[in-house]
């Protein structure tokens, strides 16, 4: 809500001329979430401080961001853009400063080229990263960062530190290029879902950057987050839910892989068309694409690849993928012509739809589509729809299930859409001493993790119980102390049952 | 005079020129006609252009096959004068089960070729005419035979221009009945339990010796009243004599139709109780027979009455074939959907068309004897087994009331054991839960659950909640009273009482909220009471979980164990050996820390950083001349603002290390053995709760508060002034006792600190713009959702099964999902 910006060059007032205030007055400039109002605290020769301060309307802000809006939660209201140095702050300062920012001075032609000693202050900087990340963003620019951490609450110093920083830049520096620098670096440490996406944020993204953005060594990082991230209508129902029981949406995450992949949003897309444009600023996933022949292939891979291999050996022609996620296995699953009918089921609509995305359903041919049925359900849940596969695949889901429910899920699978085949795999808890830098389980949503031995008794006991065989099988390096990463039973129903 | 269904394809057959589109003109509507050249026109730009007839036609069936699946009456105008242009029509009128007629009309030749002649738009000769004539000619003999239901030749101009067109309703359209009716289920020859049950329902003999229902009510049998019981010719007596009496109707049974067959002769095998059927007739008078046989010869496959609200048919109906007529509707009507397999005792396999039924028409059917009568998506089976020693059960209608009698003995064995449930009651059902559905309650009308919902809950149900087994009930949303215009208030006591007094309320009780989280709390007395009342085998004993079904921590066991301790003095005086209760879970920060931290301390933490040093910006311009004085002043005060906001919460979070410092508030008896208790007055709950005596537990405060009493309602508004003035959350007022309608079970009134957690530090400098707020939405989900917990918690009581105690939970939190405004 407040920046401050202060010269001791000589004569310092000559900061009114740059930024075309005033120091006398007092400037009132409207907003569409408030007021921006332009002051000066010091005005001397020696030294002059221009203050910008947003007064955010937080219910105009609210109402101007319309019905079409899906963030219905009470984060909403109860937020910090009243007072912290956001986008909102950002959006102002660009339209306030908007000829100082594009470095013209009709009084003083000469001064916009000039480097002036500034100093900026923001006193309560939203920075998702830290005061080390404010560092690494502002320092490879010149200036000189003083960024400490506000605590969360005096009075429960085990909060410890919150998202804020107080930061102050010194340096010295052209006035326009200061202001580009807060214009594009405080939506960006900001990183908020608060921020909406417009189509012309790339060009805005790339005039600002002028002459900076390009070699800078975060520039994947802020390319990034300035575009935002988008929210989906199905995670804004979950994030709704979430409140309900006095949690955070992060809490309520989709169990789905962490890293988004390329292509993700439309704003990466245009992210990555740009960079391209550019010409020598690949984007941070493209390299993350690139394949690397010389590094060993992820256990994820692998995994899918047994899996693969083995529904081949068994000579399935249908195939369900229970707990689909993204859709991995579905993909590879169809463009083997041998798989006639594929099936993906996942609990998460959200998932599903970054499946439907990445398997580029709407431009799939007719034939290859009508080979696949995606569907939401769940596996506690008995389903008609999961009847009728030569074979099941539930790979890395298991563990995802509270243990009192596995029974349920026994149930669904082995008792009711009976498979001739089901391929279970599951991580090998014994391996986890190999991860070097792993304290407890391998990805937060797991509700448990088996051995070896342990796995081997729950699947005896089931393949018992629903008249299978099952027969283990390693995947991964299979260590000869601890075993492989991942264990996979396969499970084949007896013929006369 | 033609006579045509009122639910029909009507096919106009005639050469070109004979006057069909005057003819239809003159009878139908132009929205039912749908004409060849009008298609050929809508894919070619031009009426004439013979090339595009087959997309024409294409178009023209798509047209008449969306106009019959929506049960609409429809002509066809093209010449039809083949026998395949014909086929393809019947085949559309059967693939959409109505029924079709022809409407012939024969003009002669030259009649036809002078029309045409004066339309310059056809500008073909007489040959045209002369061929289709021919064609015409050809299958003029043969037409009845195509599988029209009826054939009207028109023959000559004359005969045309004078034709006059009537409609007969569908014999199952009933739909002027209105009722109200009594519909009775399987009654399979059981006389003397089906005369108990009418004088159950308040049938009496009449001065006549007629039966008949005071208050004019319709008896309706849902078929197979005969076969197996000792009186076959005593029901069909009874029954008959309504039927002829006006007082009931009957739709046919499979039982029926078999024995109108025995007696008509006919080889049938003699199985299921026929034998009884027919040693009983042998020995009425042939009259008596001859009636009986008719009777049953005569009875329709289903009937839709009050409107088309209801739909009565023997072994129930989809929705597609309400109203309909073809084999397989009756087919469906008289046996179900079977798959044509049979099931270990040799009986059908039946599809569960019920758990797929999104229908807006009540389906009342019986043929599936189960033990008891449940609703499945707006449709009910009444077939109780009486025969077999169940109940003869009646529903009645409206009010979904079920009436039964017991069965005087069992009159015959059954194939199946009854009773050996449809499905394991232990395992839920995607279609329990997915989908746009209505969850019936008796507590109010059925609730609708759209799909999207139901789609956000099944993720959050799967992947966070607590066992379903456990998870017997989710608390409804609570709404605040209308919006407060007291100088500085958004919320006061005054609005609430308002409200319930104008809904008849005549007391309300006020309870202390605690500023804790929601909690309910599942407990069983020992690990066996739960694996045997719950169905759960891992040895837990109970479970408390948040209003969105997740477990409180990672490990609840100690707590519960804990609290079953608490709860010890519960058991004797609830005579159960489990319970359910409504309680808040103490201090608010044991779950909502992250929540806490990471948005109001979050908040606190970014305003009292800023507006410091804002204000010595301003002050320092100040200092300067410049005019900066309301932003000062205001900045200031918001400064304030802040430091109040951080206290609103601050006040409601301490440490907890483990169990230390946890406290549970129960405020609410839900549910126990055999009685849905949450339906008991306030004064029983807090008084019960009493009893709790444990440092784990802490009472709820609470007034009472006669409305008609100035005096009352003062001494509590002065009370929650205390609670609130103090930083206190706020109270909820309840009507003291159950009140049914459209009543809100509780409205919360918050205090004027506390909201500022909820509507941001600044609230009090915006009220007039906050006043504008819109409570309907809430409320109306407060009232279905009450509906749907109570529902659960009924179901619960009654020892139904887990699925059917699942789906109102799930439907809650699929009510949930929804977006309303989140302050309220």
């Amino acid at each position: 809500m407040l920046l401050t910006i202060t010269t001791t060059a000589k004569p310092a007032t000559d900061l009114g001329f740059l930024l075309h205030k005033h120091p006398g007055r007092v400037q009132e400039f409207g907003q569409s979430f408030g007021t921006a109002t332009v002051f000066y605290p010091e005005a001397g020769d020696e030294r002059c401080t221009a203050a910008l301060m947003l007064e955010v309307d937080p219910i105009a802000l609210v109402r101007s961001r319309g019905k079409r809006s899906p963030d219905f939660s009470l984060s909403q209201y109860v937020n910090d853009r009243p007072y912290a140095a956001s986008s909102l702050l950002a959006v102002a300062l660009a339209d306030v400063f908007r000829t100082a920012r594009a470095g013209r001075c009709k009084a003083r032609p000469e001064l916009p080229d000039t480097p002036l000693p500034l100093e900026l202050r923001l006193p309560a900087l939203p920075c998702r990263g830290g005061p080390e990340l404010a560092g690494r963003l502002f320092e490879p620019l010149g200036w000189e960062v003083e960024a400490r951490a506000v605590p969360l609450d005096e009075g429960f110093p085990e909060w410890g530190e919150s998202r804020y920083v107080r930061l102050v830049l010194r340096g010295t520096a052209r006035l326009s290029d200061a202001l580009n620098h807060l214009y594009v670096l405080l939506p960006v440490l900001d990183d908020g879902k608060h921020y909406w996406i417009a189509p012309d944020e790339v060009d805005k993204l790339i005039r600002a950057g002028e002459g900076w953005l390009r070699d800078h060594p975060e520039r994947g990082l802020i390319t990034r987050r300035y575009l935002g991230r988008r929210w989906s209508l199905a995670r804004a129902a979950l994030a709704r839910l979430a409140e309900l029981g006095d949690e955070t949406e992060e809490q309520l995450e989709p169990a789905v892989e962490e890293d988004a992949p390329a292509g993700e949003s439309a704003a990466d897309e245009a992210a990555a068309v740009e960079a391209e444009a550019q010409g020598d600023v690949p984007s941070e996933q493209a390299q993350g694409e690139v394949p690397q022949p010389d590094k060993p292939k992820s256990l994820n891979v692998r995994r899918r690849e047994a899996v693969l291999a083995r529904l081949e050996q068994l000579g399935a022609t249908s195939v369900i993928d229970l707990g689909c996620g993204q859709g991995e296995l579905v993909g590879a699953l169809l463009a083997r012509p041998r798989f006639a009918r594929v099936g993906g089921m996942d609990v998460s609509s959200m998932a599903l739809t970054i499946a439907a995305r990445k398997l580029r359903l709407d431009r799939m041919s007719e034939a290859r589509r009508a080979r696949l049925t995606l569907f939401q359900g769940a596996l506690t849940y008995t389903d008609r729809r999961l009847s009728g596969y030569d074979a099941a695949v539930l790979m890395e889901v298991i563990e995802h299930v509270d243990p009192p429910r596995l029974q349920a899920l026994e149930r669904v699978v082995f008792g009711q859409a009976r498979p001739g085949h089901v391929l279970v795999t599951t991580p090998n808890v014994e391996y986890n001493v190999r991860y070097e830098f792993l304290t407890g389980r391998r990805h937060p949503d797991h509700r448990f993790e088996w051995s070896r031995a342990e796995f081997a008794a729950w699947a005896t006991r089931v393949a018992g119980e629903y008249g299978y065989q099952v027969a283990f099988e390693p995947v991964g390096d299979d260590d000869p102390e601890v075993g492989p990463p991942t264990q996979m039973g396969v499970f084949t129903r007896d013929q006369r049952s | 005079m033609i006579s045509v269904p009122e639910l029909s394809l009507v096919v106009l057959i005639g050469v070109s020129g004979s006057g069909k589109s005057t003819f239809a003109a003159r009878h139908f509507k132009p929205t039912q006609v749908i004409s060849s050249d009008f298609c050929r026109g809508l894919v070619s730009d031009d009426e004439n252009d013979q090339s595009a007839t087959p997309a024409a036609f294409d178009l023209l069936h798509h047209i008449v096959g969306v106009r019959l699946a929506r049960g609409l009456f429809t002509v066809v105008d093209a010449t039809n004068v083949q026998y395949a242009a014909r086929k393809s029509l019947i085949e559309l009128a059967r693939r959409h089960d109505v029924l079709c007629d022809a409407i012939v009309l024969d003009v002669p030749e030259e009649v036809a070729v002078e029309r045409n002649a004066v339309r310059p738009d056809r500008d073909f000769g007489r040959g045209v005419v002369v061929r289709q004539r021919k064609d015409l000619r050809r299958s003029l003999s043969r037409i009845s035979h195509d599988g029209f239901r009826r054939v009207h030749v028109l023959r000559g101009v004359d005969e045309i221009d004078g034709a006059l067109i009537t409609y007969e309703k569908a014999w199952s359209d009933r739909t002027e009945l209105t009722g109200p009716f009594d519909i009775i289920g399987d009654v399979h020859g059981c006389r003397a339990e089906l005369e108990a049950l009418l004088g159950r329902l308040g049938w009496r003999r009449g001065p006549e010796g007629g039966l008949a229902h005071p208050e004019g009510r319709t008896a309706v049998f849902v078929g197979d009243l005969v076969d197996r019981g000792p009186d076959t010719p005593g029901v069909l007596r009874l029954v008959m004599d309504m039927v002829e009496a006006g007082t009931a109707i009957c739709v046919a049974g499979n039982h029926e139709q078999k024995l109108v067959r025995a007696l008509g002769g006919r080889k049938v095998r003699v199985a299921h109780g026929l034998q009884e059927s027919l040693d009983q007739l042998a020995g009425q008078p042939p009259e008596f027979v001859a009636r009986a046989r008719a009777f049953m010869d005569g009875l329709i496959s289903h009937y839709r009455l009050d409107g088309g609200h209801l739909v009565v048919a023997h072994a129930g109906l989809k929705e597609a074939y309400h109203g309909r007529a073809s084999g397989r509707v009756r087919a469906f009507a008289l046996y179900g959907d079977t798959t044509g397999e049979t099931d270990e005792y040799g009986l059908p396999v039946r599809y569960p068309w019920a758990d797929d039924y999104r229908g807006r028409a009540m389906v009342v059917y019986g043929h599936t004897p189960t033990t008891r009568p449940e609703w499945v998506n707006n449709t009910i089976c009444l077939d109780t087994g009486c025969v077999f020693g169940g109940h003869l059960t009646a529903l009645r209608y409206p009010e979904r009331q079920i009436v039964q009698v017991p069965a005087e003995k069992v009159w015959y064995e059954p194939a199946k054991p009854l009773g050996a449930p449809a499905r394991d009651p232990g395992m839920l059902d995607i279609n329990d839960v997915a989908g746009t559905r209505y969850v019936e309650t008796r507590f109010g009308a059925r609730v609708k659950v759209m799909e999207e919902n139901a789609a956000a809950a099944l993720e959050v149900m799967s992947r966070f909640a607590v066992d379903p087994r456990w998870l017997v009930y989710l608390p409804p949303t609570m709404a605040p009273p209308e919006t407060s215009q007291l100088d500085g208030y958004l919320e006061h006591p005054h609005e609430a009482f308002e409200e319930f007094a104008a809904a008849g309320v005549r007391e309300v009780v006020c309870e202390e909220k605690h500023m804790g989280s929601r909690a309910v709390a599942v407990l069983a007395r020992t690990p066996e009471v739960a694996a045997a009342r719950f169905g759960v085998s891992d040895g837990s004993a109970g479970a408390v979980y948040t209003r969105t079904g997740r477990p409180f921590f990672a490990d609840t066991a100690p707590l519960v164990a804990r609290l079953r301790e608490a709860c010890e003095p519960l058991w004797a005086e609830l005579g159960s050996d489990w319970v359910v209760l409504d309680c808040e879970l103490l201090p608010w920060s044991a779950k909502a820390g992250e929540l806490i931290r990471s948005q109001y301390a979050s908040v606190g933490a970014a305003a009292r950083a800023a507006l410091p040093e804002a204000v010595s910006a301003l002050e320092a311009a100040a200092g300067r001349g410049l005019d900066v004085g309301e932003l000062l002043t205001r900045t200031r005060r918001r400064s304030r603002n802040a430091a109040l906001f951080r206290d609103a919460y601050a006040r409601y979070c301490w440490p907890v290390d483990g169990l230390e410092g946890i406290r549970l508030a129960p405020f609410q008896i839900l549910a126990c053995e055999g009685r849905a208790t949450a339906l008991e007055p306030h004064a029983w709950h807090l008084s019960t709760l009493a009893l709790l005596d444990s440092p784990l537990i802490t009472r709820t405060e609470h007034v009472f508060v006669t409305l008609d009493s100035a005096g009352s309602r003062a001494e509590a508004t002065a009370w929650w002034e205390s609670l609130t003035a103090a930083g206190g959350e706020g109270m909820v007022v309840k009507p003291a006792s159950y009140a049914p309608g459209r009543v809100q079970p509780g409205v919360k009134v918050r205090g004027r600190e506390y909201l500022r957690i909820i509507y941001g530090p600044d609230y009090t400098e915006s009220l007039d713009v906050l006043r504008r707020r819109f409570l309907g939405k809430k409320r109306s989900m407060a009232l279905r959702e009450y509906a749907l917990g109570l529902e659960a918690l009924s179901r619960l009581a009654d020892g139904e099964a887990g699925w059917r105690v699942h789906e109102p939970v799930f439907a809650v939190l699929a009510l949930e999902s929804e977006p309303v405004d989140p302050r309220l």
